[in-house]
């Protein structure tokens, strides 16, 4: 009943937020690619929040889109609303958070996978993997395709042996009732893969038509156009606002009385939810205290009435959940459309993986996405990006792209992934980095544009573009260090203006710029440059010569980081024939197998005196003779 | 290989006389030329020469220590690195102080080993004695961590955790501002930062304060005592230590050099310098004593200064009191068998507030409330000794000076009106460097407190 399907460089099983972004990535960087999916109106879907980006997320979006990938663009062009958030708290924590219009957003990514050269995408479920000595070779479908292939990238989110739990109600089931993906999740435990067991929640939407919004609060997007794409030029102005109301005693009270119904207290819930996402009745249990939880609703389109009601993420019973609603200020006569759920998934532990994101079983094989045990689109996105340019790599035999804690959010991700492993749903946050100063969000394309050209994602004229805006700032900065500004009638207006101390003798233009309260505009008022720069250079020799000192502060740290990251460790170490190493980090460095002492140090378990030791037989070449005699 | 420059102490605590401050790596010359002043920097010196000179405090312009001074350039050397070895020999205290200058001015204390591992690393042991090193760094840096469990165990330890409990607190306020900005928790405001650091920075500056005080119950205070020749001075140190350390003649000027003791006095560790009578002489050896004591004085913590009952306050003892004016003093009037011919209400008057106290050394007399003197002094006002959560090791003193640093540097870069993510760098940091003391410094338990602390969630 099986029959030969085609040939192909790269397979991609999914079609979510990580199965695009691999499912491009590859074929953009030339390896011949085909994307399977269990159904193809739901690629780039959106089961929860209707919304992208946020602080850390949306660092990992422009770091996407300078590394040539497609999720900034695609929001640029389907958004309602956008804000930058963080404005006041400093640069190193910005970020931007666009509201979606989730079924436009889907369509606009279909139709560019579509057009995409090299790339096939294709309604099928993937039933199991084709396996030959411990090498990927295809895949086999439940028609009976076999598809071979040299690399396969698995993203199949919350699909993988799915499981809706709704009161007392559960059912095998991908989000939003779509099909599971049951067989893969067995194949894959049969080859020996270490699963866990995780859960996540979606709250009730309602219909538009039946919320009383003067009851709320508005949440307006910004006036100044935004976008997340250093290469949209085009902005959407007509956007659409969300709303904000609250919680009450009314509405804790029906919960705390209907507990007992909820599947998270009868233990039918097997799986572990994520601290950063508890549930409405989670919330209220563990924060007792708390008078009021904020609620926003989110509107999950422009062509729809359908509302998401965030900040009430539920599993309890159908009937209790239209109670909740109608306890809420301006939702009394809500008319719910669909209820929220949990919903319970596998996942593989991510320490099985490199940080390529290649599995250390199976040659060729990679993971990408919520399978990969995190949660959230952009987090999705950004492995999706990683496995597929680095499966691409793989097969036209070229250098993998590996990214470093100091170069991107992404990369702390997948370090974190690849090296702790995660407990619980893993979500990206700004305090997770360690040298956020350097990974910021107006930078992204400084710190990756260049990385992204090397594996051709990137194309020559955006490059080029790109080495301009680089030789603009860093000449702008270097003429900022020449200037001098007088002591002036107008320079006292100036710095009035700005409520800075007036100057009293002539001053250095960028010492000047050091001033928290001095912006770029009031010296380039004093001295013009030359011609008029754009707004993203200005922004950058802002931030760079006011906070030199900080970030050459962190730039310091890093260069110690890439001393111990240059030491790299054999894959094949026996850490077993180490002695000196104590018995948990011979264990744990083992099954983590880390690729450089920066990482051995980072695997938990592993001390200081462990670190000294490998370092030791390191420098006295004994780590290529315990290799070769493991 | 290794980037940075580490000091630690490098002769056995308390033997020998001389101690030696030794300091390695990329910056061992940036760091010892801050410090040292003699004929030539000694980045201008030649390698493998010993250099006379001063070390000073940079910030004070103080002379802490008249030092030798090896220089010692890579690779010619143990760690195969740059190497300068601060010799001292004011004991305990003034090694003490070196080092403390040298993390104060770019070293880092040296794990323990870690010379010896920097050896190996760099290739300055051979294969052969790998497995010993590696036993030792073992051994070491397990020794290092018993200390540190029992301390977890200790009063410092817990009050550093609370320390760091009140600091990871505002640190998570700030996260959660920063990572859920739409959350209805309070706004961290540049005021509230202020509020906490300074709060935060005055506990550091309180345990670096019983940090002084725990390095004199592990090393002693040191005392000075000081008189004319032949006033009793060698007699008192004796009658403090009950043995007969320091030799007693009737001839004046009978001890020459400076005769050091350790004695415990009511729970007060106290270092006892015995030192050459003062006054104008021609003899130059006794010179060269007197010399010194002036010296000695001055680097002591306390003063014993005492004076014959049985002869009346000569111009001498006038200069005395003038030495010890800004020092912590007690006055002996001794000699109290014998006739009285010194003005008592004059020496009180001279001793402008410090305690009087007549003893008669002969027949034992007033030594009791000499003990008691010193005890009150050093206690004074503060809770007994056993309250105390002393922090004494040079290690914990860097860590908290560092500590106290940042916590200033996001003080002042709060006051500059600086945004509040440059602010957090700072304050993120002392949380770090405060749990390093404590040997507890994961980021994760940040994450645990942000959700903890806070309820947030789609
Ligand atoms: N009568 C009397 N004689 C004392 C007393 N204390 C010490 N002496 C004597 O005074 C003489 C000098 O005592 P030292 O203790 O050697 O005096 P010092 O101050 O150390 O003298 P130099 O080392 O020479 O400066 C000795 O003969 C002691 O026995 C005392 O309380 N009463
Ligand atoms: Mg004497």
């Amino acid at each position: 009943m099986s029959y030969h399907g085609g040939d192909f460089d790269v397979i991609v099983i999914g079609a979510g937020h990580s199965g695009v972004e691999a499912g491009l990535a590859s074929a953009r960087a030339g390896a011949n690619t085909l994307m399977l999916t269990l159904n193809l109106d739901a690629v780039a879907f959106m089961p929860c929040n209707p919304s992208v980006g946020g602080p850390a997320k949306g660092i990992v979006v422009r770091e996407i889109d300078a590394l040539g990938g497609e999720m900034a663009r695609n929001i640029d062009k389907t958004h309602i609303q956008m804000r930058m958030l963080n404005t006041a708290k400093g640069p190193a924590v910005r970020a931007l958070r666009a509201q979606a219009d989730k079924f436009l957003y889907q369509q606009e990514m279909k139709e560019t996978i579509e057009k995409t050269e090299n790339l096939l995408l294709r309604q099928g479920m993937v039933e199991s993997l084709v396996i030959e000595d411990d090498k990927v070779k295809g895949v086999v479908t439940q028609t009976g395709a076999v598809y071979n292939a040299k690399a396969v990238i698995v993203t199949t989110g919350t699909y993988l042996r799915g499981k809706v739990i709704l009161g007392e109600l559960s059912y095998e089931s991908g989000p939003n009732n779509m099909q599971p993906s049951v067989n893969l999740s067995y194949d894959l435990q049969k080859l020996g893969f270490k699963m866990e067991r995780f859960k996540t929640g979606t709250p009730p939407r309602v219909n538009s038509r039946t919320i009383d919004y003067s009851k709320t609060e508005i949440q307006p997007g910004d006036d100044v156009p935004r976008a997340f794409s250093y290469e949209t030029t085009k902005f959407i102005t007509d956007q659409l606002p969300c709303w904000l109301t609250y919680t009450n005693e009314d509405t804790h009270t029906f919960i705390n009385d209907n507990l007992s119904r909820s599947p998270m207290y009868s233990g039918m819930i097997e799986g572990t939810g994520p601290r950063y996402c508890p549930s409405i009745e989670d919330k209220i249990v563990r924060f007792s205290d708390k008078p009021r939880h904020q609620i926003f609703l989110e509107p999950e389109g422009r062509n729809t009435q359908e509302v998401y009601v965030q900040g009430l993420s539920t599993s309890l019973p159908e009937d209790v959940q239209h109670n909740i609603l109608r306890t809420i200020p301006g939702l009394e006569h809500v008319q719910m459309m669909r209820p929220g759920y949990a919903i319970e998934y596998d996942a593989i532990v991510p320490t099985q993986l490199w940080p390529t994101l290649e599995t250390k079983m199976i040659d060729g094989l990679f993971t990408a996405g919520q399978i990969n045990g995190t949660s959230g689109y952009e987090e999705a996105a950004g492995q999706g990006l990683m496995a597929g340019i680095n499966a691409a790599m793989k097969v036209l035999g070229k250098e993998p792209l590996i990214l470093d804690r100091s170069e991107a959010y992404i990369g702390v991700m997948i370090d974190d992934l690849v090296t702790k492993g995660t407990e619980e749903p893993y979500r990206l946050l700004t305090s997770r980095a360690e040298y956020r100063l350097l990974l910021r969000h107006d930078n992204a394309d400084l710190r990756l544009t260049e990385k992204g050209h090397e594996i051709g994602l990137i194309s020559d004229e955006r490059f080029a573009r790109f080495e301009k805006k680089k030789a603009e700032i860093a000449e702008e900065i270097q003429r900022l260090d020449k200037t001098t500004i007088k002591a002036s009638p107008e320079a006292e207006k100036v710095m009035e203006a700005a409520s800075s101390s007036p100057l009293k003798e002539a001053m250095n233009a960028a010492v000047l710029l050091k001033r928290p309260e001095v912006t770029y505009a009031a010296i380039d008022a004093l001295a013009p440059a030359e011609k008029e720069l754009d707004a993203d250079v200005k922004e950058q020799v802002e931030i760079q010569v006011k906070y030199k000192g900080y970030i050459a502060k962190q730039l310091e740290q890093v260069g110690k980081l890439k001393k111990m990251e240059n030491k790299k460790l054999p894959e094949d170490l026996d850490y077993h024939a180490i002695k000196g190493l104590a018995i948990e980090a011979r264990e744990k460095l083992s099954e983590v197998r880390p690729l450089s002492v920066a990482q051995a140090s980072r695997v938990s378990g592993v001390n200081p005196a462990d670190v000294s030791v490998l370092l030791v037989y390191m420098e006295q070449g004994r780590l290529q003779k315990v290799a070769a005699e493991g | 290989m290794e980037t940075d420059t580490i000091a630690a102490i490098s002769t056995p605590m308390g033997e020998g006389a001389i101690g030696i401050v030794r300091i390695s790596g990329p910056a061992a010359f940036q760091v010892a030329d801050q410090l040292y002043t003699g004929k030539k920097a000694l980045a201008e010196v030649d390698t493998h020469t010993i250099n006379y000179g001063h070390i000073q405090d940079p910030a004070s312009g103080e002379t802490v220590e008249e030092a030798m001074v090896s220089v010692l350039r890579a690779p010619r050397t143990y760690t195969k690195e740059d190497i300068i070895e601060i010799n001292c020999h004011g004991g305990l205290t003034s090694v003490n102080r070196v080092l403390q200058l040298a993390l104060r001015y770019g070293a880092r204390l040296a794990e323990p080993g870690e010379f010896t591992k920097r050896a190996f690393l760099n290739g300055r042991i051979d294969l052969s004695q790998a497995e010993a090193v590696m036993d030792l760094i073992r051994a070491k840096t397990d020794q290092a961590m018993n200390v540190a469990m029992n301390q977890v165990e200790g009063k410092l330890s817990s009050r550093i955790q609370t320390l760091r409990q009140k600091l990871l607190e505002t640190v998570a306020s700030v996260e959660v501002n920063i990572d859920y900005p739409e959350y209805d928790a309070e706004e961290v405001t540049l005021e509230m930062i202020r509020e906490k650091g300074t709060e935060v920075e005055q506990a550091i500056e309180e345990l670096l304060t019983t940090a002084h005080q725990g390095k004199i119950l592990r090393e002693g205070l040191s005392t000075v005592i000081l008189g004319r020749p032949n006033v009793g001075k060698s007699s008192l140190l004796n009658n403090l230590v009950h043995e007969n350390k320091a030799i007693v003649t009737d001839i004046p000027g009978t001890t020459r050099d400076v005769v050091e003791e350790y004695v415990n006095i009511r729970g007060v560790p106290l270092r006892l310098l015995d030192t050459a009578g003062i006054r104008e002489t021609e003899d130059i050896v006794e010179r060269l004593g007197v010399e010194r004591s002036r010296k000695v004085v001055k680097d002591a913590e306390l003063a014993l200064l005492v004076l014959n009952y049985n002869e009346a306050i000569t111009e001498a003892d006038e200069e005395l009191f003038k030495l010890i004016q800004d020092q912590d003093t007690i006055i002996i009037v001794n000699k109290t068998d014998l006739a009285p011919e010194i003005s008592l209400d004059q020496v009180k008057e001279l001793a402008n507030g410090n305690p009087v106290i007549t003893t008669s050394l002969l027949k034992d007399e007033g030594v009791d409330d000499l003990e008691e003197a010193i005890r009150e002094l050093f206690f004074a006002g503060e809770m007994e000794g056993g309250d105390l959560s002393y922090v004494s090791n040079s290690r914990h003193i860097a860590l908290l000076e560092q500590a106290k640093r940042s916590v200033q540097e996001a003080l002042s870069a709060a006051e500059g009106g600086m945004p509040i993510d440059m602010v957090q760098i700072d304050i993120t940091r002392a949380w770090e460097v405060l749990g390093e003391v404590i040997g507890d410094s994961v980021q994760e338990s940040l994450i645990d407190q942000l959700f903890s602390q806070f309820c947030l969630g789609k």
